[in-house]
Formats: C-alpha cells, sequence, structure tokens
C-alpha cells in the first residue's frame, strides 16, 4: 500500500493518502516524477491530505513542492514532522 | 475516442448544446417571485432566481448583462422568458439574446402587476416548452463542445490526482481542436509564472500577467490578514492544503501538459475560436461555473478533494475525485471515482479517458450527480458596490 506521495525528489514534503496514519509509523511513499520508492517513519499522527516533511526543515527554510516554492517555514520540524499551518507560511499574501 | 460523435440539440446560431433548458430569467431581484411562479405554472420550465440587478453601473452593470444574456445564449438554453421590473432593461437582455436567433420573450411588471406579468408570460414559457419538447438530439462532432474547468473544496489529492486527471482530458480535448476555459485568477498565485509561459504569445502572456496582477493588487488593497482561512479555505486546509502557492500549483494541473492559453476573456465573455482560454474569474465555485456558462460552455469538469456539491442549472457539471475518504463518505455526487492514481492501480491517461467516457455519456443526455440531486447554483459576480 502507499501512504504517502511525493511529487518530485526534491521537494522537502510528502502528502500522506490514506486514512489512519499514526505516529511513529513506518510509511511506504512514492515519488511520482522518477516512480521512486521511499520509507519515512511519521513523527505525529497525520490526516489523509496532509504533509509531513521528508528532511529536515530549519526555521525560514523555503518549502518545495511541485518542485516550486510552496512557502516558508516559520517553525523547524524534522524529517516525519507535520507540516502545516501551524509551521508553513505563504510568502504572498 | 474523440471521432465518435455525441447527441446534441442543434441551435439556431449553429452552436451544439447538450441539454435543452427553457428559462424563467428575470432582469433584478424584483421579478424573482413573478419568474418563480411562471416555472411553478408551466413545468418543465426554469426559474434562475438572483440578489441584483439594481443602481448597478459602470463595469459592474456591463457584467451584469453580459451574464445574464450569456446565460440566456447559452446553446443548453433552447428559449427564455425575461421578465424585469421595468421595460428598459428588460428588452436589453431580450434584445442580446435574441442574436442568437432563439426565441425569446420579454415581460415587464409596473403598470401589469406580477398577477398579470404571470399570466401573460406562463402563456408564451408554455408555446417555448411545448416547442422544445419537440427538438430532437442529432449527432455531433465531439469537437464543438464547449468545455469548462473549475475545481472546488481542493485538498492535496486534488493536486496529485482529480486536477492531472482533467489535465490529461484537456490535454486531448486541444488536440481535437475543442474550445476549452479555465480561471480563478487569484488562485493562480504562486503559479502565474507557469501560465504565463504557456500563453501562445507574448501578447497574450501579457495580457495574463495584467489580468493576474490587477486582482493580486485588488487583494492586496482590501486585505486584514494573510487571507488564511479565505485563500486556502477552511475546507482546504481540513484537507491538507497550507498556502496559496501549493493551491495554486494543485489548481493549474487541470491545463495539463501540452494545452496553450490562446486568449484572455472578460468576465462571462464568449471566446472567439478554438484552444484554450483564461477567463479573469472568481475562485468561488458557483461564481466562476455561472461566468464560464455565461461564456457559452456547454460541460464543466469539476475535480474536488474535500467534496464540493456545487451544480449549475444549465450545465452539467461532472465531479472528479481523487480522495478515498470522499468517495466513502460521500459518493452520491462523485461522477468520476480517480483514487487509483494513489495506488498506482490507474494511471493517468485511463484517468483522462474516464473522465472524456462520462464526458461523452453526459453530452448523450446521462444526467450528473449534481443534475440528479437539484444542485442549481446561478451566482452573479458583483465587482463593486451599487450606487
Amino acid at each position: 500500500m502507499i501512504h504517502f506521495i511525493v511529487h518530485d525528489q526534491n521537494d522537502s514534503v510528502g502528502v500522506v493518502v490514506v486514512e489512519g496514519v499514526k505516529a511513529g509509523q513506518e510509511v511506504n511513499g512514492w515519488i511520482m516524477d522518477q516512480d521512486k520508492d521511499l520509507k519515512v517513519k511519521v513523527r505525529n499522527d497525520i490526516p489523509i491530505g496532509h504533509k509531513f516533511a521528508i528532511r529536515d526543515l530549519a526555521d525560514g527554510d523555503t518549502v518545495i513542492k511541485y518542485s516550486t516554492d510552496i512557502g516558508r517555514m516559520v517553525k523547524p520540524a524534522q524529517a516525519g514532522e507535520h507540516v502545516h499551518v501551524h509551521n508553513l507560511k505563504t510568502k504572498r499574501w | 475516442m474523440l471521432d465518435q460523435t455525441i447527441l446534441g440539440y442543434r441551435r439556431e446560431n449553429g452552436r451544439v448544446g447538450v441539454r435543452n433548458h427553457v428559462i424563467i430569467l428575470p432582469l433584478d431581484d424584483l421579478s424573482n417571485a413573478a419568474c418563480e411562479a411562471v416555472a411553478n405554472n408551466i413545468k418543465g420550465t426554469l426559474a434562475l432566481p438572483h440578489p441584483y440587478g439594481r443602481l448597478q453601473f459602470g463595469k459592474d452593470l456591463e457584467l451584469h448583462f453580459r451574464t445574464l444574456i450569456g446565460t440566456g445564449r447559452n446553446p443548453n438554453v433552447a428559449a427564455v422568458v425575461v421578465i424585469g421590473i421595468e421595460p428598459g432593461w428588460t428588452q436589453k437582455v431580450v434584445d442580446g439574446i435574441a442574436e442568437s436567433g432563439k426565441p425569446v420573450a420579454g415581460f415587464s411588471i409596473e403598470q401589469n402587476g406580477d398577477i398579470n406579468t404571470i399570466a401573460a408570460a406562463s402563456r408564451k414559457a408554455k408555446e417555448f416548452v411545448q416547442w422544445a419538447s419537440e427538438l430532437q438530439r442529432e449527432p455531433c462532432p465531439i469537437k464543438e463542445l464547449w468545455v469548462s474547468t473549475k475545481c472546488g473544496e481542493s485538498d492535496t489529492t486534488s493536486g496529485l490526482g482529480a486536477n492531472p486527471c482533467v489535465g490529461a482530458a484537456f490535454d486531448r480535448l486541444y488536440e481535437n481542436g475543442n474550445t476549452l476555459v479555465f480561471g480563478e485568477t487569484s488562485e493562480i498565485t504562486g503559479g502565474e509564472h507557469l501560465v504565463r509561459d504557456r500563453c501562445i504569445s507574448k501578447e497574450v502572456a501579457d495580457h495574463f500577467m495584467a489580468t493576474w496582477s490587477a486582482y493580486n493588487d485588488f487583494i492586496n488593497e482590501n486585505k486584514t490578514n494573510d487571507l488564511s482561512d479565505s485563500q486556502p479555505t477552511k475546507g482546504n486546509i481540513e484537507g491538507g492544503l497550507t498556502t496559496i502557492e501549493e493551491k495554486a500549483l494543485g489548481n493549474i494541473q487541470k491545463i495539463g501538459k501540452k494545452c496553450k492559453v490562446h486568449g484572455v476573456l472578460e468576465p462571462a465573455e464568449e471566446p472567439k475560436g478554438d484552444g484554450l482560454f483564461f477567463m479573469d474569474s472568481s475562485s468561488a465555485a458557483a461564481e466562476m461555473v455561472t461566468l464560464v456558462a455565461a461564456g457559452g460552455y456547454v460541460v464543466h469538469f469539476f475535480p474536488t478533494g474535500q467534496g464540493n456539491v456545487i451544480g449549475n442549472p444549465i450545465v452539467p457539471v461532472i465531479k472528479i475525485t481523487a480522495n478515498p475518504r470522499t468517495v466513502r463518505t460521500m459518493s452520491e455526487h462523485v461522477d468520476v471515482d480517480v483514487t487509483g492514481l494513489l495506488q498506482k492501480t490507474m494511471n493517468m491517461d485511463d484517468a483522462g479517458e474516464a473522465l472524456l467516457e462520462c464526458m461523452i455519456r453526459t453530452a448523450n443526455g446521462r444526467m450528473t450527480a449534481a443534475e440528479a440531486l437539484g444542485h442549481r447554483e446561478f451566482v452573479l459576480t458583483r465587482l463593486y458596490r451599487s450606487a
């Protein structure tokens, strides 16, 4: 089963695509553009559709998804940690 | 597949429709009651109530007329009864619709009252609906279908599955010579450079960037915070989308990999020529679908993540989702299930093909989920306050 998907191998985050992913679980990922597999141990419960870091991210880092800038971290997150409105903000509005 | 024909309605001006509505169209809010009474009297007609049409001026008024006239001209509409409070603006809408060659008649309430107006308009509506009920579907090339897209209640599965599925279908329709449209100006923010690079000429690219910048300036002038909860919406955030950039990059998956942008349309403007167009439009679902319907588009592709239930009174809205929870909890709203894309049990070509197959069945007359559930959201876009 594929638990999460990453658009491109250079992206910062992956997206959980199944329900019920729990903290501490080792999840199976698929990197779409390169058609590669990836395993990550998640650090939080992650709802379906939500993102987690696939590499350590520092405060101020630009977050990449679709190989493109989607905003900046306002708190650090380690690999496997939930990334959402509490630690990622838009650079636009 | 796209060399097949569909069974559509060939209208007086040559355009192809896939539905055969007789609509009772109010010029203004005051005329909603009379329109609803006529639609209640005459079975098979449909009233389109809305809250506007008084004391509007300038570009906002032009958009009001363009939207009402375009709705009446849409090839999914066989005939139109227009009712307004006074005859002047009512006649303006009637004249605009009449240019398409279809039957249209206007009625005004002042100096007649609701009851006499309803009686006269009902007689005309009865004549129209009996005439329309004898019109026959005939084989029409798929190339003649004008297809629009806009997504809603998006989440991260939209950008992974449902939106690229629309993109795969749009790439095929583009190569087939269909007339296509996308929009949602504010929701391109973060991917505007990617859309600019898909424009067919420097002129179109400059027009697109000027349109996008003007909308972005308007947001920056009026915002009171970073728009969190508005754009992305609460529903988007619940679904895992965090920033406008992330939402935009998912959004623009809908224009596929091959489509070029041939032109930029004003809200509710009818395109000239085939290819993909960008319509300057709100990102709110019902507003945007109403605008593209007024632009003359006859089938709509609506990918959703969290499950937006929107429909349109005159255009069939096809719902596509890749979110397995949405399929589990609200399957009655889903026309095309592409959840297999996220488990590698379906590839993007197959997903695009499944959507095109649903489009053909819908064009031939099969009701969409939104039609069967009675979703008829008709929402006019306002540009600014009334005078």
